[in-house]
C-alpha cells in the first residue's frame, strides 16, 4: 500500500489551491501606497561610448518624479561576483567592474542606459522616448574565439584582452592525459556547441522597493529564488544598508530555474531609488526585457577527445572548451564551466585520466550563468555524445559500451576531485532498458519505416552533483561565501509546527513536502506543520534554492533542529511522566515511557513547554523553538540513465519525440508526485533545448530571438507522454534524509539522448552524420541529410 | 481616461480606462483581480487567459474598453458556489497540473474552454488547443492528464499507453 502521509506519500500541494484559484501573491500582484513606477532605457546598441545623455525634457514631462543615468550611481557599489575563479597560472580571473546603470560606455543590447521614475508605468515609458542621448557605436565582439584574436575590441578598456580567465583541471594531470590519448588504441573526437538559451520562467521579474524614513528600513519585493543572498549582496556590496535595515521578501515566485538566483542591477535599482525619493519604487519586466536582461545560460563551445584502449575501456579524456561569459560577470557565472562541469566530466564511468581546459571569455551579450542544471548538462552533452559516436565508430552496442566503463564501486574518487559517495549504474540501466522497452525498438523502427519515417533510438547515462556544497571545499574553489543552510523549527504552545526555512519554493511545492518529513518524524498530521519561508524578516538565515539543494542541505537542517526540538520535548515528557529521560520514546505523536502504559501527548508537552503550572525549570528552560545550520559534507550525486525515440521526416528534416524513458536514481524520495512533476518538467526544458531553443545574436551583437515570436519555447504539442520511474534507490550516504535532489535530472540527462536518437535515425537512412548542433531544426537535420 | 463597465464573475465591475488600457491591465490594476498574470508581450503565452462572453480569449489582445458591457470570467470566478475547487481546478491539483502555479490561471481557463467545446477531448485534441499556452515547469504532462481526467477519462491509462 502507497503512504498517504508522511516519507514516501504522494501528498497533494496545499499550495495549489492558492494558484487555482487566483490568490497567489506574486511580486507583480504587490502594489503599494503612493507608488511610483521606473522605466528602464536598455541599449540597443552592443558596444558604444555614451558620448551624452540629456534627460531635461524627460524630465519636464508630466508625472515623471527623476531621471536617473550612470551618474548617480557614480558612488555606488557595483554588481558582486560571488565566485572568483583561480586559472591555470594561479592568478585570479579577470573581473571588470559592473555598475547598476552603465558608466561611460554600454557593453551589451538591454544594458540599463537611464531610468525615469513616474507615477504611472505609461508616462515613464512615455518620457524614456523624450530622452535624448548619443552614442559612438564600436565594434561589438560576440564569437568567443574572434573575441580572444589579439587585435579583437576589448569589451572592457581597463582588462587585459576578453580572456577571463584559462583554467585547467586538474592542471597537474595534463600531460599525463596527453600521453594516454597519445598512446590509445582508438580516440574518438568530437566538436560541439552547448547551445546559448534563455530560462523563461514564465513569472517575468518585479522588483518593488520601498522605504520608511520613520524607522529608516528598506524593503524589497523582489522575484527571487534566494532574498537572504540578495540581502547580503546587495546590502553589503551595492548599496551599503545593513542587514537590520534591509528586509527582502520573494513572495509566490512564478519559476526560477537558476535566472533568478543572481542579484540584478534592476533590484538595486529599485531600492536605492525609494530611499531617493522616499516614495515605493516598481518594476515589472516586460517578456521582451526578460530576454535582454535576465542571465542566459550555457553557451559552450567544446573539443572533446576520448581515448579507448584496444578492449574498449575509457583511457583518458581531454576536453576544451570556451565559455561565454556575456559582457559582465553575473553573480555565480565564473563557478559554472568551472567547478559545476569540470568536476562532472568522468560521468558515470572510470576513465583514469581527464583534463579540462577552460577559456571563458567576455562578449557583447547579455551576461551567462547557472540555468537548471549549470555546467552539468553541459558536460553530460560532450561525454555523452561522443560516447555514442565512439561506439559507432567501433561497431560496438552503445549501451554495452557504457555498462563495460560504468563505475561500479562506491565511494569512488573521480580523476577530477570529486567523490560518489553512492550508486548503481547498471540498475538505473536495467531500469531503463525495462521501461523504455528496448526490445521492442526493432519493431517500432520497421513500423515507422514502412511510414516512410526514419527511427532512432538513443540512450545516455547521467550523473549530476547537487546540494552544493561542502563549505570549506567550494571556498578551497573560489567561493566567496559558504554554502550553509538553516532552518528554525518553532512548535507553537497548542503543537502546530511553524518552520522557517532559508530555502525557497517557487514551484518545487516545499510547502507540501517538508511538512512530511516532519509529520514522520513526530508522528503528528502534516496539516500540523507550515512552512514559512521567502522572508529574511521571517527567517534567520538561508541560501534558498538552487541546484537541486533545497531537501538535501535546507531540509538536513530542518531534521537537525526536529530532532533537537525533539531531545528537548523528551526531557519535558520526562518531568511530566516522571521518568528518566532515557526512558521516553516518541511514537505516532506520543510520549510513552519504554515497557509502561504511561504516555502524554505531542500537544500536552508542547503545552507545558509554554505554559506550565509545574515546569523543570532547574533543568530546562521553558519554550520549544529550535534552530539548526546544515553544512553538507559533500555533494550528492542523483544519476540515471534516459532513452529516447524520435522520428525523422526524410522529406523535412523534422523531428518528433515519439517515446522518451527516464530512469533515475534520487536516493529516498519524499513526495514521488512531485518528484515526477520535477523530472517531467526537466524534460520538457532538455526537449527545447535539443529542438527547439536557441538565443541569437547577429554579428553585431543584436539579439535576434528577443520574443516568444523568434525564441521557440517547448509547447503542449511538441512533447510526448513520458516514462518516469525512481524505484532505483541508493540513498545518499552523509545526509539525514538520505535524498540527492531531483530538480535538474531531467534538463541534464535529456539533449544528449534526443540527439543520439536523431544521429542513429538518420544513420539507419544511410545518412553517415556524425553530430549536429543543437537546436536540431528541420532545416539543420535536413542539410546534415543532404550532405 | 473613459469609464468602463462590464460584469466581471458574476458582478457589476465599474473602473477608469486609456485608449490603451489592455484588459488583463484593467482586470488587475484597476479590479485587483491579479490571479490573471502577464507572461509576455506578445500574445503568446496565455498566462491571461480569461472567458469574456464565454469565449477564451487572451486578455492582453483586448481593450478594456472593447470589453464594455461583456461578460467576463476570470480564475477568481472558476470555484464551486461553495467554495470549492471545480471539477478542471481539482483535476489540476490530484493530477498535479501545476508547480510555480504562474501559467496555471490561464491553463485552467483554456482547459475550461476547451471541455466546454469538446467534452471528451483525445491526448492530441488537448495538445493542439493548449497550444497558445505556455508551461515552462510541467513539461505539460501532468496538465494533460488532468484536463483528460477533468473530462472523465482514465488519465492514466492513456497516458502509459
Ligand atoms: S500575456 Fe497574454 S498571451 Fe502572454
Ligand atoms: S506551473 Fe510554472 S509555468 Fe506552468
Amino acid at each position: 500500500m502507497p503512504k498517504d502521509h508522511g516519507i514516501g506519500a504522494a501528498s497533494k500541494r496545499r499550495e495549489d489551491v492558492r494558484f487555482l484559484t487566483g490568490t497567489g501573491n506574486y511580486t507583480d500582484d504587490i502594489n503599494l501606497p503612493r507608488q511610483l513606477y521606473v522605466h528602464f532605457l536598455r541599449s540597443d546598441v552592443a558596444h558604444g561610448e555614451i558620448r551624452h545623455i540629456d534627460t531635461g525634457a524627460a524630465e519636464a514631462m508630466p508625472g515623471v518624479k527623476r531621471v536617473f543615468t550612470g551618474k548617480d550611481f557614480e558612488g555606488v557599489g557595483g554588481l558582486p561576483c560571488g565566485w572568483q575563479v583561480t586559472d591555470r597560472h594561479g592568478q585570479p580571473m579577470q573581473e571588470p567592474a559592473h555598475p547598476v546603470i552603465a558608466q561611460g560606455k554600454v557593453r551589451y543590447v538591454g544594458e540599463i542606459l537611464a531610468a525615469v521614475v513616474a507615477d504611472s508605468r505609461e508616462r515613464a515609458r512615455d518620457a524614456a522616448e523624450a530622452i535624448e542621448f548619443d552614442i559612438a557605436e564600436l565594434p561589438a565582439v560576440v564569437d568567443m574565439k574572434a573575441a580572444l584574436a589579439p587585435d579583437a575590441p576589448k569589451v572592457h578598456d581597463d582588462l587585459d584582452g576578453n580572456l577571463c580567465y584559462d583554467w585547467g583541471f586538474v592542471e597537474e594531470n595534463r600531460e599525463t592525459v596527453d600521453a594516454a590519448i597519445r598512446e590509445a588504441a582508438h580516440v574518438t573526437t568530437l566538436e560541439l556547441v552547448n547551445n546559448r538559451l534563455v530560462a523563461n520562467p514564465m513569472e517575468p521579474r518585479v522588483a518593488v522597493g520601498d522605504y520608511s524614513r520613520a524607522d529608516d528600513q528598506s524593503t524589497l519585493y523582489t522575484t527571487s529564488q534566494n532574498p537572504h543572498v540578495i540581502r547580503l549582496l546587495m546590502g553589503a556590496f551595492v548599496l551599503g544598508i545593513p542587514e537590520h535595515k534591509l528586509r527582502v521578501v520573494a513572495p509566490d515566485v512564478g519559476g526560477g530555474f537558476g535566472s533568478k538566483i543572481f542579484h540584478y542591477a534592476e533590484e538595486a535599482f529599485c531600492t536605492f531609488a525609494a530611499r531617493q525619493l522616499g516614495r515605493p519604487v516598481k518594476w515589472t519586466s516586460t517578456r521582451s526585457e526578460a530576454f535582454m536582461s535576465d542571465a542566459h545560460g550555457r553557451d559552450h563551445v567544446t573539443k572533446i577527445e576520448l581515448a579507448l584502449d584496444a578492449d574498449n575501456n575509457f583511457t583518458a579524456l581531454r576536453t576544451e572548451t570556451h565559455a561565454n561569459m556575456g559582457a559582465y560577470l553575473s553573480t555565480f557565472a565564473p563557478s559554472v564551466p568551472t567547478w559545476l562541469h569540470g568536476t562532472l566530466m568522468a560521468g558515470n564511468y572510470k576513465t583514469p585520466n581527464i583534463y579540462v581546459n577552460v577559456k571563458a571569455v567576455f562578449t557583447n551579450t547579455v551576461p551567462v550563468d547557472a540555468y537548471r542544471g549549470a555546467g552539468r548538462p553541459e558536460a553530460t552533452f560532450q561525454l555523452e555524445r561522443v560516447i555514442d559516436k565512439a561506439a559507432r565508430e567501433l561497431g560496438v552496442d552503445p549501451i554495452a559500451l557504457r555498462r563495460q566503463n560504468f563505475v561500479t564501486e562506491f565511494p569512488y574518487a573521480t580523476p577530477v576531485a570529486v567523490e560518489y559517495d553512492t550508486g548503481d549504474y547498471n540498475a538505473t540501466m536495467d531500469k531503463l532498458e525495462e521501461i523504455a522497452d528496448i526490445k521492442g525498438f526493432a519493431a517500432r523502427r520497421k513500423e515507422s519505416e514502412a511510414r516512410g519515417k526514419l527511427r532512432g533510438l538513443g540512450v545516455n547515462a547521467y550523473i549530476e552533483a547537487c546540494g552544493i556544497a561542502p563549505s570549506n571545499l567550494v571556498g578551497q574553489l573560489g567561493a566567496r561565501a559558504g554554502l550553509y543552510d538553516a532552518a528554525t523549527v518553532r512548535v507553537n504552545a497548542t503543537g502546530s509546527i511553524s518552520v522557517m526555512v532559508g530555502a525557497h519554493s517557487h514551484g518545487q511545492g516545499h510547502e507540501t513536502a517538508f511538512p512530511q518529513v516532519i509529520s514522520e518524524m513526530l508522528g503528528i498530521g502534516e496539516d500540523q506543520v507550515e512552512i514559512v519561508h521567502g522572508d529574511t524578516s521571517k527567517i534567520p538565515f538561508g541560501m534558498g534554492t538552487y541546484g537541486s539543494r533545497s531537501l538535501a542541505v535546507c531540509g538536513s537542517a530542518m531534521v537537525r533542529a526536529t530532532e533537537k526540538v525533539v531531545a528537548k520535548a523528551k526531557k519535558i515528557a520526562a518531568h511530566l511522566l516522571e521518568a528518566a529521560e532515557a526512558d521516553i520514546e516518541l511514537r505516532d505523536g506520543k510520549f510513552t515511557v519504554a515497557g509502561t502504559d504511561k504516555e502524554v501527548a505531542w500537544g500536552d508537552v508542547t503545552l507545558a513547554a509554554y505554559v506550565p503550572h509545574n515546569y523543570p525549570l532547574e533543568d530546562v528552560e521553558p519554550g520549544l523553538e529550535e534552530t539548526a545550520f546544515y553544512d553538507p559534507a559533500n555533494f550528492t550525486y542523483p544519476a540515471g540513465a534516459y532513452a529516447c525515440e524520435v522520428e525523422v521526416d526524410p522529406e523535412t528534416g523534422k523531428v518528433t519525440i515519439e517515446r522518451f524513458a527516464a530512469a533515475d536514481d534520487f536516493g529516498n524520495v519524499i513526495n514521488p508526485m512531485i518528484v515526477d512533476g520535477q523530472v517531467h518538467g526537466g524534460l520538457a526544458q532538455g526537449i527545447g533545448q535539443a529542438l527547439l531553443e536557441n538565443c541569437a545574436y547577429d554579428e553585431n551583437g543584436q539579439l535576434v530571438s528577443a520574443s516568444y515570436m523568434d525564441y521557440a519555447m517547448p509547447r503542449a504539442d511538441d512533447v510526448p507522454f513520458y516514462t518516469v520511474d525512481h524505484s532505483c534507490q541508493t540513498p545518499c550516504t552523509h545526509n539525514p534524509l538520505g535524498v540527492k535532489g531531483c530538480g535538474e535530472a531531467g534538463a541534464i540527462g535529456s539533449p544528449p539522448t534526443i540527439v543520439n536518437a536523431v544521429i542513429d535515425a538518420l544513420h539507419s537512412g544511410g545518412h553517415k552524420v556524425d553530430h549536429i548542433d543543437m537546436p536540431l531544426t528541420p532545416s539543420r537535420v535536413w542539410a546534415a541529410m543532404q550532405g | 481616461m473613459t469609464k468602463v463597465s462590464m460584469t466581471v464573475n458574476g458582478e457589476a465591475a465599474e473602473g477608469e480606462a486609456e485608449g490603451r488600457t489592455l484588459l488583463v491591465e484593467f482586470l488587475r490594476e484597476e479590479l485587483g483581480l491579479t490571479g490573471t498574470h502577464v507572461g509576455c508581450d506578445t500574445s503568446q503565452c496565455g498566462a491571461c487567459v480569461v472567458h469574456v462572453d464565454g469565449r477564451a480569449v487572451k486578455a492582453c489582445t483586448m481593450f478594456a474598453l472593447e470589453a464594455e458591457g461583456a461578460e467576463v470570467r476570470t480564475i477568481e470566478g472558476m470555484a464551486n458556489a461553495d467554495g470549492s475547487l471545480n471539477v478542471v481546478q481539482q483535476a489540476f491539483q490530484d493530477h498535479h497540473g501545476l508547480q510555480c502555479g504562474f501559467c496555471t490561471p490561464g491553463m485552467v481557463m483554456s482547459a475550461a474552454a476547451l471541455l466546454d467545446e469538446t467534452p471528451r477531448p483525445s491526448e492530441a485534441e488537448i495538445r493542439d488547443y493548449l497550444e497558445g499556452n505556455i508551461c515552462r515547469c510541467t513539461g505539460y504532462h501532468n496538465i494533460v492528464k488532468a484536463v483528460l481526467a477533468a473530462s472523465g477519462q482514465d488519465a492514466e491509462r492513456i497516458a502509459a499507453e
